[in-house]
């Protein structure tokens, strides 16, 4: 296996997770972009639209927004619909807050920009406490194996 | 993180496991943002409506409930999901009303206080300036920053009751005064001449500043703003940027002088907001028929002037059968309207006030289903960014444009 990308950065919460990465070059919050009762991106105008968070790792620059996902992470992981884990450029309080009270691992202000350097399907482990993500580039199909 | 005797005695669980839990949560949080301390609050603004908590939010402050907890400092209620009067007839599902009871059933035991909006500082009066709050609701807590000089962090949902429980917040963001100064200059060359204008300005900065952790300061305005102004211009910053400061040089406690809004630095970079840039801001919201299906005045909550408004614009008018128009305001200003006679003006002319609620909590979708609404036209540009997610085609106007859409029923050109 090859090395994996590392980016580092300062302690993040939660606990050590692993998924697959799903990237935007837009903001997120739970109130202006999800259906949260699907756990789907149901804002037409959002990069993501209509693709589910769940389960899954969300990479975007920014935490949009008011205080609903302060709640909604909690909500959604009781119905299995929360991301494992968000790395953002930015995130703010209601984000950290909602991610500290449903225990969905969290970081911010990485080392490189997480939205330039992780393309969604990569597989990404977020440690936050060591301050470190590793990324996995999701195979890149040859053309031996190419449809 | 520095911990006072009491802090530690909280965390020892000395005061309950209410307030253990609620502290632990805040130095998880104070952590991750860098605080050093924590610092007292004197009052918690609680966000947490049914629809934005679900069941497990609900659950969580149950849990909390049957372990004994108290709120240790003055907590109101923000906006909620049902006017009680209003649901059944608007097409809101009983089982909202039913969670609605139970949270306030819940935040009654505590000791809360069912304020029931998200313009507290005008349905309670403001806070005083340097004071440390524990607010909820993103305009609010901007309104208090900007405005007031108070300084507030974005509370959301379990923070501010974790505040109400332990009656401190950790120090960070807002509550230094790093943090609180300028970092974009604003230079308004298209005057603002109404509240929603205001509104137009917020989305027009908003959308470009869209970090919790920038303070844009205005300058170039002309004629000083009022309350209702400052609260959309905030609501609005807060809604489509994620801000919790603004600056108006002249205007607001912290910004006598350009130097003191930047607190010496130079500013990052430049906005100009040019002749024309307001009206292409409404212009932006298109709409898709021109049949307008709901009209929707308050969010955040209506003032007393803008009822007084509203009902002289809707003065021997009558709204179009096919176009429901719904104004959200506090049981206070509320009942200064029916003292005024406003609401009988505004109901003979086929609008509803509702009380406590906002229409994006007010199950928006179940209300689209039932009276098949898709256009929604509004003065507030906050409630034009929130509702697309729920299906609808948000039309942001002018305060008398929309009252002109509510009476032709159609987007006037």
């Amino acid at each position: 296996m090859t090395a994996p990308l590392v980016l580092t950065g300062h302690p993040g919460v939660g606990e050590v997770v692993e998924g697959e990465a799903l990237v935007s070059a837009e903001g997120f919050s739970a109130r202006y972009d999800l259906d949260r009762s699907t756990g789907t991106i149901a804002r037409e105008s959002h990069p993501l639209y209509g693709r589910s968070i769940a389960g899954k790792v969300l990479v975007c620059p920014l935490a949009k927004g008011g205080f609903a996902t302060s709640w909604a992470l909690l909500d959604l992981k009781s119905r299995r619909l929360a991301p494992v884990a968000m790395l953002f450029g930015w995130a703010n309080p209601v984000m950290v807050q909602g991610a500290v009270l449903a225990g969905v691992a969290l970081m911010d202000r990485l080392s490189p920009d997480p939205v330039a350097v992780i393309r969604t399907g990569d597989r990404v482990r977020v440690d936050p406490r060591a301050a470190r993500v590793e990324v996995w580039p999701m195979a890149v199909p040859t053309t031996t194996n190419a449809r | 993180m520095r911990l006072t005797a009491e802090e530690e005695a909280i965390r020892a669980g000395r005061r309950g496991e209410p307030a253990r839990r609620a502290l632990e949560m805040q130095l998880a949080v104070g952590d991750f943002f860098g605080a050093e301390r924590m610092v007292p609050v004197t009052s918690a603004h609680l966000t947490g409506d049914p629809e934005s908590m679900g069941e497990a939010g609900l659950a969580f402050v149950e849990d909390l409930v049957r372990q004994g907890a108290r709120f240790v400092v003055p907590a109101t209620t923000n906006s909620c999901n049902v006017d009680f009067d209003l649901y059944r007839s608007l097409g809101q599902p009983e089982e909202v009303a039913e969670k609605e009871r139970r949270l306030r059933a819940l935040i009654t035991a505590m000791g809360g206080t069912l304020l029931t909006s998200c313009a507290n500082y005008q349905a309670l009066g403001p806070p005083a300036f340097g004071e440390s709050l524990a607010w909820g609701d993103t305009g609010a807590v901007i309104y208090a920053n900007a405005v007031c000089g108070a300084r507030s962090n974005f509370e959301g949902g379990p923070a501010s009751y974790a505040a109400a429980l332990t009656g401190r917040v950790p120090a960070y963001g807002m509550h230094l005064d790093a943090c609180r100064r300028g970092t974009h200059l604003v230079q308004v060359r298209d005057q603002p001449r109404c509240v929603s204008d205001w509104g137009a300005l917020g989305v027009f900065v908003g959308r470009q500043l869209t970090n919790y952790w920038l303070v844009p300061v205005f300058s170039g305005i002309e004629a000083a703003p009022d309350a209702d102004a400052l609260k959309h211009l905030g609501a609005t910053l807060a809604s489509y940027g994620s801000l919790a400061m603004f600056h108006i040089v002249g205007v607001t406690p912290e910004a006598r002088t350009l130097d003191e809004a930047f607190g010496g630095r130079p500013p990052r970079e430049t906005i100009a907001v040019e002749p024309g840039a307001l009206e292409r801001t409404y212009s932006s919201f298109v709409p898709e028929k021109p049949e307008v299906d709901v009209v929707v005045f308050g969010t955040p909550h209506l003032s007393i002037e803008e009822i007084r408004r509203l009902a002289a614009l809707l003065d021997g008018a009558t709204v179009n059968p096919r176009t429901m128009l719904l104004l959200t305001t506090s049981a206070p200003i509320k009942a200064m309207a029916d003292r005024e006679g406003r609401t009988r003006v505004i109901e003979a002319a086929g609008g509803r006030i509702a009380v406590g609620v906002c229409y994006y909590i007010m199950s928006p979708r179940e209300m689209a289903r039932r009276h098949g609404l898709r256009t929604i036209v509004t003065d507030s540009a906050k409630l034009a960014n929130i509702i697309a997610a729920y299906g609808y085609n948000p039309i942001f106007r002018p305060t008398a444009r929309c009252v002109e859409a509510a009476v032709a029923g159609r987007i006037p050109r």
